[in-house]
């Protein structure tokens, strides 16, 4: 199984995938209201959840990232009516490949948070920070990565 | 499809003739109840007065003694019963932890998932009005019958949902179905004053008279009814409500399954007619209604 | 080669209290192809701005990153100073190193650490950044108005006086809509006719608006500033290019008996009409299935009177198109069915007794009985005896409010108009006593709460906190059974007419028309705004617009106000030959497009069509996708279900992306 490095000065690197919308607006509703979280998180903003192409999710985790979040409009909210509903499909059947290939799924998190709930954003990036830290740093996709390449080499 | 049939304690009492003529019923239109074994009394109003666990408790012990002998669907004729069981149900399936207490005071681990009809819910949509329709041997042409539902049969919406609360129509459509004519009356589901005619009989009296009064307003011949206690209530106390208030009202009461029976071809006795306090035999006698069975037999 | 200038912003305080700026400019400097770093104090300011277009010149830069606040806040600013400075506006990119970092964390060595890495991320974004130009989209310069109600009107009027040619499209024979079938109007009671009327007229004449009366929207092509529309004119069999409205065939009509819809089926019209007497136009149509020549094939004594020859029994459906930048939708209402369900799931109010009863009427029958030009000439009389009813029961919220029947929402206008209804009704029978049943009194509006405390206090309606639960007849009466919930008692009153305020629905087809238009609908089939609040009037569809009760329940002076909003949305569209947009659109790489057809199934917008290329001897090579640059949004959903990665969107192409992601963390 995965290897855990439990040391008290493990900072998981997270990286989050949000839509310009709701979710950045909602996290920068988190800064003018002067809301604390934890800075572990790297925001890169899209112009909607649908723009999520998961292969961006696996990059990240290719870069060292320990957790990733991905965020955008509520359902019914979303500013493209129904980008969010593609990327919650899509998200489905790609937790259930990551399952497949071996990452654990708890380490990639959807999210709904509104322009409105800066406070939803800041409790949920602590909250998910803290599920990483103790799950510990991410060092099995190297080791899926390594294990794709020798079967490929073998067949 | 394997039904199962709930009777419950009024049908083998008080309301024996709503047994008789529901049997009567669905060996004429070939339909297979079986009766639960061991079956035991739904709680009716004293249990979940007292108790809300036991009120869930008696209904759902019935549920899994259906489920155990294998039966998918249970029927109840009379309209507590049904009630009962279709509130024990739908509680206990919104929460497991209810479910898991229950399961622990009825000693019992059985899972329910069983589907209730109300015997008018099963005609409906199981049975089907067209079907009661082609089977009908002796139209009762003439007939003008109140269709009375009282509370239980159709609420609360959330939880008995075969028809709509305030205008039920499905007895109704047996009704024309056999041939009667179906009155569209005010009071439908108003309440008969139902368990209050023991402690507080005047209640059940005054409700009792504005039911009967509306039926009267109606020019209705008899009333349908598909509940022992509205039966009990209409039927029993009718006298007595005369002799309170001055009224003459004679307007037999009759279960909806004595009147399937009368059009179905089975005569006064097969449906235990005589057993009501107004007496019916008279007025469909009048109408020339009853069928004679030994001529038809005879014809057959 | 990159020549990335990195600028860095204090924003007084507010980024340097927990950002070590010049710590933070210092290791910028350092990044790869990063020429030039510095900071300043404020740097959206003037001088601020003037240090970014110095040091694209003295420099050369090719890319900017400005750290500072979101770019929702100052991304347009900063942007306009480098395309001053001559540069594409599309290669400076902002990095979020405030609201995302300074605001929302206290240890100074972590924001610092971060505000180099939001930067870094931004470095290498904008070195894929392409330089974009905005889009920019051919206008037509006229609008389609759907629906001739006082929204539709007030709408087409608006533009036409904007100077803007306007097309209409009523589907009745007559413009109007609800407010025409009203008597008065809360709350000044003011005559619904001699306010509506006059602008009905303007419409009619107005030389800016083309009026197509019995006619329905068949098909809509194109996208903003550029819509093709297919109007089906349906056959009147009467030529109204002929027609001077005279009426002679009305009057020489011998079918009688037929149901007046425009009097809500309380009074009669013939075969040939018009739906009443002030109809714009005034141009009758026959009514096929009642008509005595359609249905025995005798008769034609309109076309025998007509001494024009405007009577046509050969005519047909004919089918029109023109072209239009922008729509405005103002389809308006139906009412509620109480008698029976509905085919989209509605319950009905069996136990009212409506259709059932002639004197259980539903408020817009009270409205024609009310108005003088109604079928009882504005006598209150009952509809099945045409006695005076001296006790008339208001019931309020039928329907609406009530989650058992399916509609949840409130119709906001009954409360005002039954209101109303209680006092036209005292004004003409003074001895006549009104009942209201209400839930609760919501006169939330200018002068409104007024209006019903005068109901109330002058005009004695008594109101009755509760719902009725059953209605029925006996002998002479309606006796309406209800509760009285502030004195906690069933109460029965016997009364000669009930009321019933009918929820407000959206028209009946609202969701085939809706999918024609390509916008969306909520889930009472209520048409969408784009935004709750502040895009109120367009819809996701750019370039066509709402106005009115096809929204949500309306009163008239709202639907007035939306429809003059919409007008000014689509005069200010018409006021440009060429619409500008963002050029965050996405695009096709046709030699690797393998043509699945995927995008098309996922573009909300349907901006994506097929495109075929065919060699120089015209033979198809193979077909691509191609995007619609007028219609696409930009949200980017093609390029994730994309397969062969043939699309792209540009300003978050998968480059840029992916530049982000690998400067991510070091």
């Amino acid at each position: 199984m995965e290897e855990k490095i439990l040391t008290s000065q493990f900072e998981p690197k997270i990286a989050s995938f949000v839509c310009t919308w709701c979710t950045y607006t909602g996290a920068d509703l988190a800064g003018t209201s002067r809301l604390k979280y934890e800075p572990n998180v790297r925001i890169i903003r899209l112009p909607c959840t649908g723009r999520i192409d998961y292969n961006l999710i696996i990059k990240a985790f290719e870069n060292g990232a320990d957790g990733i979040l991905v965020s955008g409009c509520h359902p019914n909210d979303c500013h493209y009516s129904s980008g969010n509903f593609y990327a919650r499909r899509r998200f489905i059947v790609f937790r259930e490949l990551l399952q497949f290939i071996g990452i654990d799924v708890r380490r990639v998190q959807f999210a709904w948070v509104s322009a409105a709930e800066g406070a939803k954003w800041a409790k949920l990036v602590n909250k998910f920070t803290s599920e990483i830290k103790d799950l510990g740093q991410f060092t099995n996709y190297q080791k899926i990565k390594r294990d794709i390449f020798l079967e490929e080499a073998v067949i | 499809m394997n039904y199962g049939y709930f009777p419950g304690c009024s049908l083998h009492s008080t309301a024996r003739e709503f047994n008789i003529s529901t049997k009567a019923v669905c060996s004429s239109l070939k339909i297979n109840f079986t009766e639960v074994e061991d079956w035991i009394c739904c709680g009716a109003t004293p249990a979940h007065t007292t108790n809300h666990d036991l009120g869930l408790a008696l209904p759902y012990s019935n549920l899994q003694l259906a489920a155990q002998q294998g039966f998918d669907t249970l029927v109840a004729p009379c309209a507590a019963c049904y009630n009962r069981l279709k509130v024990s149900d739908f509680e206990i399936r919104k929460s497991d932890e209810k479910k898991n207490r229950i399961h622990e005071i009825t000693e019992d681990k059985t899972e329910a998932d069983i589907s209730i009809l109300h015997l008018i819910e099963f005609f409906k949509n199981d049975f089907g009005i067209e079907e009661i329709k082609s089977a009908v041997k002796n139209p009762l042409v003439g007939l003008r019958v109140a269709s009375y539902y009282g509370c239980l049969l159709v609420r609360p919406n959330e939880i008995v949902n075969f028809d709509d609360e305030e205008n039920p129509t499905s007895m109704d459509e047996i009704v024309s179905a056999i041939g009667a004519d179906a009155l569209d009356w005010s009071h439908k589901t108003e309440c008969c004053g139902a368990a209050h005619a023991i402690p507080k009989t005047e209640i059940v009296l005054q409700l009792c008279k504005k039911l009967l009064q509306a039926a009267e307003n109606s020019s209705a011949d008899c009333i349908a009814v598909a509940c022992p206690l509205c039966h009990a209530n209409l039927d029993m106390r009718q006298n007595q409500i005369n002799k309170t208030f001055g009224t003459k009202f004679n307007t037999p009461i009759l279960y909806i399954t004595q009147l399937m029976g009368l059009a179905l071809g089975y005569g006064a006795n097969d449906l235990s007619l005589q057993s009501h306090f107004v007496d019916p035999i008279k007025l469909l006698t009048r109408k020339n209604l009853i069928p004679q069975l030994e001529k038809m037999n005879r014809e057959n | 080669m990159s020549r990335i200038g990195v600028f860095v912003c204090y924003c007084g305080e507010n980024i340097g209290r927990t950002v070590n700026c010049s710590e933070v400019t210092q290791r910028a400097a350092k990044l790869r192809d990063v020429v030039y770093s510095v900071d300043y104090k404020y740097m959206c300011s003037d001088p601020g701005q003037q240090i970014i277009k110095d040091a694209i010149k003295k420099y050369n830069l090719n890319g900017i990153v400005v750290a500072s606040c979101s770019p929702l806040m100052h991304e347009k600013t900063f942007r306009h100073a480098v395309v001053e400075a001559g540069l594409n506006p599309f290669l400076c990119e902002l990095a979020n190193i405030r609201e995302h970092c300074s605001w929302v964390h206290d240890d100074k060595r972590n924001a610092t650490d971060k505000a180099l890495d939001l930067i870094r991320m931004m470095v290498e974004k904008v070195k894929k950044n392409l330089p974009l130009d905005t889009i920019k989209i051919p206008v037509t310069r006229r609008a389609l108005v759907i629906g001739g109600g006082v929204a539709g009107i007030q709408a087409a009027l608006d533009i036409a006086d904007g100077g803007k040619e306007v097309v209409m499209v009523e589907k009745s024979p007559s413009i109007g809509g609800h407010m025409a079938q009203l008597s008065e109007t809360f709350p000044t009671l003011d005559c619904s006719q001699c306010i509506l009327t006059p602008k009905m007229v303007d419409v009619n004449s107005h030389k800016n608006i083309k009026l197509y009366t019995y006619s329905e929207i068949e098909n809509v092509k194109g996208y903003i500033g550029n819509f093709e529309i297919t109007i089906r004119k349906k056959t009147r069999y009467v030529d109204d290019s002929i027609c001077n409205g005279c009426g002679i065939c009305i009057e020489k009509c011998p079918q009688k008996k037929i149901n007046s819809e425009f009097n809500t089926n309380l009074g009669t019209r013939k075969a040939i009409y018009v739906p009443f007497p002030q109809a714009v136009p005034n141009i009758p149509v026959i009514d096929k299935e009642n008509c005595t020549y359609f249905k025995n094939g005798k008769c034609k004594v309109c076309e025998k009177f007509c001494d024009r020859n405007a009577i046509k029994f050969e005519q047909t459906d004919e089918f029109i198109k023109e072209n239009v930048g922008a729509i405005v939708v103002a389809t308006g209402f139906d009412l509620y069915s109480i008698e029976k369900e509905r085919s989209d799931n509605y319950q009905g109010y069996g136990e009212y007794g409506y259709g059932k009863d002639p004197d259980i009427i539903n408020s817009l029958q009270f409205e024609r009985l009310l108005s003088a030009s109604g079928p009882t000439l504005g006598e209150v009389t009952r509809p099945s005896d045409g006695k005076i009813p001296e006790t008339v029961v208001f019931i309020q919220c039928v329907g609406s409010r009530d989650k058992s029947k399916g509609i949840e929402f409130c119709s906001k206008i009954c409360c005002m108009y039954t209101a109303k209804h209680t006092m036209l009704y005292k004004h003409k029978v003074h001895n006549g006593k009104a009942f209201v049943f209400y839930m609760d009194i919501r006169a939330a509006g200018k002068n409104y709460d007024e209006f019903v405390r005068r109901a109330i206090e002058e005009d004695e309606a008594i109101y009755l906190r509760g719902r009725v639960s059953r209605i029925y007849r006996e002998k002479d009466k309606l006796i309406v059974k209800g509760a009285d919930t502030l004195i906690g008692k069933q109460v029965e009153i016997a009364a000669d007419l009930v009321v019933l305020a009918t929820a407000m629905l959206p028209q009946k087809d609202t969701v085939p028309f809706a999918q024609k238009l390509g916008i969306g609908y909520d889930k009472y089939h209520f048409l969408s705004e784009a935004h709750p609040k502040l895009k109120p009037i367009e819809t996701n569809t750019a370039g066509i617009f709402l106005a009115g009760a096809c929204q949500a329940p309306k009163d008239i002076p709202e639907a007035v106000a939306q429809a003059s909003a919409a007008a000014s949305k689509v005069l200010g569209l018409c006021s440009n030959d060429q619409l500008e947009r963002e050029p965050y659109v996405a695009y096709v790489n046709e030699s690797s497009c393998i043509g699945c057809e995927f995008c098309l199934q996922s573009c909300t917008y349907s901006a994506i069509e097929n495109k075929s290329i065919v060699n120089s001897k015209g033979e198809l090579v193979k077909k691509v996708a191609y995007v619609n640059k007028g219609v696409c949004q930009g949200c980017g959903t093609c390029v994730s279900i994309c397969r062969s990665k043939s699309i792209d969107l540009a300003g978050y192409t998968d480059e840029q992306i992916y530049s982000e992601i690998n400067s991510m963390f070091v």
